[in-house]
């Protein structure tokens, strides 16, 4: 796995795209600190940006290496190599390669800013951290599509849809069902309500350094529980984890009965 | 070599194999033919594990092949369409190769038989279609392995590289080997294999060499054999 | 107020060249304080030399001076009162007093001002306390430099760190409070200063005006309070650059504004508090140049808020900067800075060139719905948002920043 983990690593930094990603970042970071010259504002707006744009580079770049790698996952198939360790070694090239893209293209404006310095690594460092789970959790999600689909158009459909969902429409039914049932304590179906979306779920994470003044404004005692204490950050993490986890058991499954 | 007993394998509703027995021995050349979508690609697949399939069993070398990979360090494959990475050099796909499999001196000796020299510094993505399909050649012949499946060899060569194949061919055959091919070349099918076999709707339709298949259909020659096998069984 | 403290100083010191001093320790001739009280003749200074005294109910009804020398323990084993002091021209200076007796029917307190006048209190520390320092009635003095740690838990059975009851012209400074009820407490009293006092971990206010008028307070810190100050029912109230913090909780404020009229709010800062400012029923205040720093909400407007000014503030990474329960609106905001701006200034003049709309639909729907708290910065909830600035149906249509500045405001 980890050869061809390297193989796909390599492929991706030389490709274009991981680039321009990585240009998309440096310059965000560049013009968020230089031109702002506003540290917390641009943690905010980072923020923002990671929660949108994180999970859907991720999905579309996993579908597309998928569809664009077939050719050479078929020659790497007619090897004496394992296909889950195939499938795990060219979604861990993407994820990875993709992290490094987030982490040095908005790191090193901040470095250069002089984050170590600044009160803000914490912040920061955490949105790295989510941004991070993210890409990986929407890389696996990006292979499950692509697996299931043989419909390269389909399969983009498909990841952009689940995209669509999971950061507008998701949120959206949340919040209609939380006030429809106003006159029932919420606080627990509002909290599962984001443990089971992944954006939800790094959002909260998010919230838990940016607003927490504002979320001990609320009444429950299990919210009281969640975001007064570690015990949120750990819950978050967790779940990001199972989030990360999940998918990628099922490409190995779903790889392991797929024809080519 | 190779036994397969029963193969079924269906494509969502689309029986492609239906109960497939095959043994194929020990050394020779042994040709797959069939009319499109008779399943020649899938009964390939399948021995190779890419097709995993509903029902029957394949074993090759004596060991069955479901869940496993090992097998395949003593199968060389060349592939129908060679699409590899476009970012990578001709040389790093080779070395590469050479790291997933394991190493071999052989890939010297073919290089200079296809002429590849001066492509080795190239990225695959600006190769034409035959210099890729000779890259794929060398990396499919540079392991020293029993068995050899060859998915269309032919694909964009050109005349001599087409001779040179065919030497190799020999060669292979000449240590002991055991070499499947598919090929619609007919002309190329005739001259280097010593047995076919027919696939039709998902079965095995004839095995034999190529005298056995004339006298049986009372055709003359090679290619009209195969024709009255296809006009007998759509009329 | 200032003549009148001359007059008063002007009189002790010529007092003093009668006075004479009484010593209380263990081996002195007077053993308790009571008894050193009683010795002495007016105006003289007491020194209660370093030990322990075990005593209760103790009257100053003389004009007298009273020292601790290092610190000497007045532990009143929960009994009563300790020291009650009924004269005007009063000092104490430097006792540790301990052991406050608790009880519902009386407000038993450390040290309890009664209709007096020109008395300092200053340099003690109070432990174990039920009210630390009442000022009962009492006109023209000063409590300075005091330390007051209680050990409250719950509200009904503790009582408040230092608290004026119909007393006037008290000057309150440097005082550190924390763990009471209300760190400090004014009720009916008028023309104090309370300054550079800090007020931490109390179960109520930091602070907290009733029916008071007139009265100033700046300089100081309040920090995780209940919330910070409660000013209620009360006019013309000065604050000045005090600094609200992490008054975290549901009913938490740094600031809570009930019914009082012609405030004015000036260079204070809030940080991290759930709600910055809260306000009910108060009209004509004026908020200058304050600070509203990574709060909950800068400022939550709650029913009948008229003619109020908010004015050169700075509002920095609130979760929300200003919310409305209703869509009605008659305060004006103008000159603010506001870190969620998202305009822009084409024509250079620091002033952003379209309006900035700071309360939100989201705000609204938090209100309807708390739980709904937890899809905060959600895309769909900017989406929502912004469908509600282009055309507001929720949220006062006539609530806008019309000069929102475009740098953060420095004074």
């Amino acid at each position: 796995m980890l050869k061809i983990l390297k193989y796909s690593f390599y492929d991706l930094m030389r490709s274009r795209w991981s680039y321009v990603y990585f240009a998309f970042y440096l310059l965000l970071g560049v013009v968020l600190l230089f031109l702002n010259n506003d540290l917390s504002k641009a943690v905010i707006t980072l923020m923002n940006v990671i929660i949108v744009l994180v999970p859907l580079i991720g999905t579309i770049f996993g579908v597309m290496y998928y569809y664009n790698s077939k050719e050479f996952t078929e020659l790497l198939l007619a090897q004496p190599l394992k296909r889950s360790s195939i499938f795990l070694g060219q979604y861990l090239g993407v994820a990875i390669s993709l992290s490094m893209s987030l982490i040095l293209g908005l790191g090193i404006p901040f470095i250069f800013y002089g984050l170590f310095k600044s009160t803000a690594i914490w912040d920061f460092s955490l949105l790295l951290i989510t941004g991070t789970f993210l890409t990986f959790i929407f890389t696996a999600l990006a292979f499950n599509i692509a697996l299931s689909n043989e419909n390269k158009i389909k399969g983009f459909g498909y990841a952009i849809l689940l995209w669509l969902f999971l950061a507008i429409i998701y949120d959206g039914i949340f919040l209609m069902s939380l006030i429809m049932f106003e006159d029932y304590p919420l606080d627990k179906l509002s909290l599962i309500g984001t443990m089971l979306n992944p954006i939800d779920l790094s959002r909260t994470l998010i919230l838990l350094k940016l607003d927490i003044s504002a979320l001990l404004g609320y009444t429950g005692a299990i919210f009281k529980q969640f975001f007064g204490t570690n015990f949120g950050l750990i819950v978050s993490i967790c779940m990001l984890t199972v989030w990360v986890v999940l998918p990628v058991f099922r490409i190995i499954f779903k790889a392991k009965k797929k024809d080519f | 070599m190779v036994s397969i007993q029963d193969l079924h394998k269906k494509f969502s509703k689309n029986q492609v194999l239906s109960g497939l027995n095959l043994e194929i021995g020990e050394g020779g050349i042994f040709a797959v033919l069939g009319p499109n979508g008779s399943g020649k690609t899938t009964l390939i697949k399948c021995l190779l594990g890419m097709v995993i399939p509903n029902k029957g069993q394949i074993s090759v070398l004596g060991r069955n092949v479901k869940n496993s990979s090992a097998y395949r360090h003593k199968i060389d494959y060349l592939p129908q369409i060679a699409n590899f990475p476009s970012n990578l050099k001709v040389k790093e796909l080779i070395r590469m190769i050479k790291d997933l499999r394991g190493n071999t001196t052989l890939d010297q000796g073919l290089i200079d038989l296809f002429k590849l020299k001066p492509f080795l510094d190239k990225k695959l993505g600006n190769l034409s279609g035959g210099t890729k399909q000779k890259v794929n050649l060398v990396l499919t012949f540079m392991f020293d392995s029993p068995l050899i499946i060859l998915d269309e060899p032919t694909t964009g060569l050109d005349p001599i590289s087409l001779i040179r194949l065919k030497d190799l061919i020999q060669k292979e055959k000449a240590k002991g080997k055991t070499i499947l091919i598919t090929s619609h070349i007919m002309s190329f099918v005739e001259e280097v294999s010593d047995e076919i076999v027919f696939l039709l709707e998902g079965k095995i339709y004839f095995k034999g060499s190529i005298t056995e298949l004339k006298s049986k259909t009372n055709q003359p020659d090679f290619e009209h054999a195969i024709a009255s096998i296809l006009t007998e069984n759509h009329a | 107020m200032k003549i009148k403290m001359l007059s008063f100083i002007a009189l002790f010191l010529v007092s003093l060249l009668h006075a004479q001093t009484v010593e209380v320790c263990e081996g002195c001739m007077y053993k308790t304080l009571n008894e050193g009280i009683q010795a002495a003749k007016d105006f003289d200074t007491i020194f209660v030399k370093k030990g322990t005294y075990k005593e209760y109910n103790i009257l100053v009804d003389k004009p007298l001076t009273i020292i601790g020398e290092n610190y000497p323990v007045i532990d009143g084993e929960m009994k009563g009162e300790i020291i009650t002091i009924v004269s005007d021209s009063v000092t104490v200076d430097g006792l540790f007093i301990i052991n406050v007796g608790t009880s519902y029917t009386e407000d038993y307190a450390a040290i309890r001002v009664k209709r007096s006048k020109y008395f300092v209190i200053q340099n003690l520390v109070l432990e174990k306390l039920f009210f630390g320092i009442y000022l009962e009635k009492a006109q023209h003095g000063k409590v300075f430099h005091n330390k007051i740690i209680g050990d409250a838990v719950e509200e009904y059975n503790s009582g408040n760190g230092i608290q004026l009851w119909y007393s006037k012209d008290i000057e309150i400074e440097h005082n550190y409070v924390e763990h009471v009820r209300d760190g400090i407490y004014l009720e009916f009293s008028d023309h104090c200063l309370i300054k550079n006092n800090v007020s931490a971990n109390n179960l109520r206010y930091g602070l907290h005006f009733m029916f008071s008028n007139d009265d100033i307070y700046q300089d100081n810190t309040f920090e995780n309070n209940g919330a910070g100050v409660a000013v209620m029912f009360s006019k013309k109230i000065k604050m000045y650059n005090n600094i609200f913090t992490e008054n975290w909780g549901t009913a938490s404020y740094g600031l809570l504004l009930k019914e009082i009229n012609d405030a004015e709010i000036q260079g204070n800062t809030f940080i991290k508090n759930t709600i910055g400012i809260n306000i009910e029923g108060s009209n004509r205040i004026n908020y200058l140049n304050n600070n509203f720093i990574n709060n909950g909400w800068a400022i939550k407007v709650r029913g009948a808020c008229y003619t109020n000014h908010f004015t050169g503030n700075n509002f920095l990474y609130n979760s929300f900067d200003i919310s409305y329960n209703s869509n009605i609106n008659d305060n004006v905001f103008d000159k603010n800075y506001w870190s969620n701006y998202t305009g822009y200034d084409l024509n250079k003049n620091g002033i952003g060139d379209i309006p900035y709309r700071p309360v939100k639909l989201f705000s609204y729907i938090v209100n309807r719905t708390p739980e709904t708290i937890i899809l905060l910065r959600s895309l769909f909830i900017d989406i929502i948002d912004f469908s509600e600035k282009v055309s507001p149906v929720f949220t006062p249509d006539n609530l806008l920043d019309y000069n929102p500045k475009m740098k953060r405001i420095e004074w």
